[in-house]
C-alpha cells in the first residue's frame, strides 16, 4: 500500500515537472545537494590532468607557449579587422535608425562531468544560479554553439548539448539567409535538418548559424557545417547532415553567453 | 539474532558510494555497460535490512538520480521503488537462498527498474533506444556478488561469517 502510494506521489511529480515549472524549486535544492558528489567524481580526472601538467617537460611548454603566441598574434590581427568591421557595421545601423548590436557579454564555466545517461547529451557546468546562470541560457565554445541551459541549482547547472535527442535549433544558412531548424541526433558529431524540401537551395560546406528567431541563442554563432545532403525525390524532404561546430566532446571549459539586453537603455559591454 | 539495533550508517555510505560511482564518468563504450549501482544497493538493503525506510530512501535517493541525470523529478524514484518492492515482499526467503538465486532474482528486480526507466523516458517524450538498456543487466549479475560481499563486510563487521 505505501509503495503504491510513494509510486503515485512519483508520477505525479514526474508530470508537474514535466507539464508546469514548479518542479524548479525542488530541483534546485536536490542539484545543490548532488553538487560535492559532482565534484568529487571530477578530482580523479582534475588530479591526472594537474599531474601531467606538472611533469611536463620544459621543452613542451616552450614550445606549447610558442604556438600560443602565434594563435594570439593571429587572433589579435583578425580582431583589428573585427572592430574596423563594427565601427562601420555601427554607422549603417545609425543611418538605417536600427538601435546597436550589442555585443554579448560572457562567462566562462567549467564542465564538470560528461552526463551518464548514453541516451541523453547533458553536460554538468560549474556555475549556477549564484553566477547569474538562468535557464535556457545560452552556451558556445571556441568554435561554435554548444547548448543550453536546462536546470539550474545553486552552484552547477545542467546543459542540453545541441546533439540531444530532444535539442532543436533555428539556424540560418550564411551563403543565402536560408532558415530552418537543425535537431540532435543523438550523436556527437551529427545535426539533422530535417525539414527542408527536396528543392531547397542547400550544398554541402555550407555554414549553418543561429538566427536571433528562436528567441534563446543569440544571433550570428556559428552552430555547424553541412556534410552530407540526399535528395529523396519520393519523400517530402531531404536528407541534410550537419556536423555540430563546437567540439562537443573534447571541451573542457564552456563559454555561458549573456543574450542582448532588450530595448530598455540598459547596455552593457559593447 | 535480532538483539542489537542495526546500525543506519553503513547504509548510508554505501549509498553514496553508489551515487558516487553512477556519476563517475566513463568512457564512451564503458557507459552502456555502467551497472546500476543504486538499484543493487537498494536491493541488498531491501532484502538485508528490510526496516530502515526502504522505500522513504528509495524516494530520496532516487530523486537525487533525477538531479543528477536531469530526468524529470520522480523518474529514478519511482524506478526504484517498483524495483524494490518485489524485494522487500520477498526478503525472508531471498535472505536465505544461494548466491546464484540471489543473483538471479537482483538481475529480475534491474530488469523491473530498467523497464521502469525506459517507459518513463517513453512516457516523457525522450528517445528510448531500445536495446541498450539490456546491458547493464550483464553487468549487474556480475558485479552483484561483489556488490553482496562488500555490503555483507561493511554491515557485518569483518569477522563474522553469514
Amino acid at each position: 500500500m505505501r509503495t503504491f502510494i510513494a509510486a503515485v506521489v512519483c508520477v505525479a511529480a514526474m508530470l508537474t515537472d514535466q507539464r508546469t515549472s514548479w518542479g524548479e524549486q525542488p530541483r534546485a535544492i536536490l542539484m545543490s545537494m548532488v553538487y560535492p558528489l559532482q565534484l568529487a567524481t571530477e578530482t580523479p580526472a582534475r588530479l591526472l590532468d594537474w599531474s601531467q601538467d606538472s611533469t611536463r617537460s620544459r621543452a613542451d611548454l616552450a614550445r606549447e607557449n610558442a604556438r600560443l603566441k602565434r594563435e594570439r598574434l593571429l587572433a589579435d590581427a583578425r580582431l583589428q579587422q573585427l572592430n574596423a568591421i563594427s565601427a562601420e557595421n555601427e554607422r549603417l545601423r545609425a543611418m538605417l535608425d536600427a538601435r546597436p548590436r550589442v555585443g554579448n557579454d560572457v562567462r566562462v564555466a567549467q564542465i564538470l562531468s560528461v552526463d551518464n545517461d548514453p541516451f541523453r547529451h547533458r553536460i554538468v557546468i560549474n556555475k549556477g544560479a549564484d553566477d547569474g546562470v538562468f535557464q535556457r541560457q545560452a552556451l558556445v565554445d571556441a568554435t561554435g554553439v554548444v547548448g543550453q541551459v536546462v536546470d539550474v541549482g545553486k552552484l552547477n547547472a545542467n546543459v542540453m548539448l545541441i546533439s540531444d535527442p530532444g535539442h532543436a535549433i533555428q539556424v540560418e544558412v550564411v551563403r543565402n539567409g536560408l532558415r530552418t531548424v537543425a535537431f540532435g541526433a543523438g550523436e556527437f558529431d551529427r545535426l539533422e535538418i530535417r525539414f527542408l524540401p527536396n528543392n531547397a537551395d542547400i550544398q554541402v560546406g555550407d555554414l549553418l548559424v543561429t538566427t536571433s528567431l528562436g528567441g534563446d541563442y543569440p544571433a550570428g554563432y556559428p552552430v555547424g557545417e553541412i556534410i552530407s545532403v540526399e535528395q529523396r525525390p519520393r519523400q517530402a524532404f531531404a536528407q541534410v547532415v550537419a556536423s555540430p561546430a563546437a567540439a562537443l566532446t573534447r571541451m573542457r571549459e564552456v563559454l555561458l553567453l549573456t543574450p542582448d539586453t532588450p530595448a530598455d537603455g540598459t547596455t552593457d559591454g559593447g | 539474532m535480532a538483539v542489537k539495533r542495526e546500525r543506519f550508517w553503513p547504509g548510508v555510505l554505501a549509498l553514496i558510494l553508489a551515487l558516487a560511482l553512477s556519476a563517475q564518468p566513463l568512457p564512451d563504450w564503458a557507459q552502456v555497460w555502467r551497472p546500476d549501482w543504486i538499484a543493487l544497493v537498494m536491493i541488498y538493503l531491501a532484502i538485508h535490512s528490510p526496516r530502515q525506510f526502504i522505500l522513504g530512501s528509495a524516494l530520496l535517493v532516487g530523486l537525487l538520480l533525477d538531479a543528477l541525470y536531469g530526468t524529470p523529478l520522480g523518474q529514478y524514484a519511482l524506478s526504484l521503488i517498483i524495483c524494490c518492492y518485489p524485494a522487500l515482499k520477498l526478503h525472508l526467503r531471498l535472505m536465505l537462498v544461494p548466491i546464484w538465486q540471489t543473483t538471479l532474482s537482483a538481475v529480475l528486480f534491474t530488469a523491473l527498474y530498467q523497464f521502469m526507466l525506459f517507459w518513463c523516458n517513453g512516457a516523457t517524450g525522450n528517445d528510448p533506444g531500445a536495446a541498450s538498456y539490456l546491458a547493464p543487466l550483464l553487468s549487474n549479475a556480475i558485479v552483484w556478488p561483489l556488490v553482496l560481499a562488500a555490503l555483507d563486510r561493511l554491515r557485518l563487521g569483518p569477522r563474522t561469517k553469514s
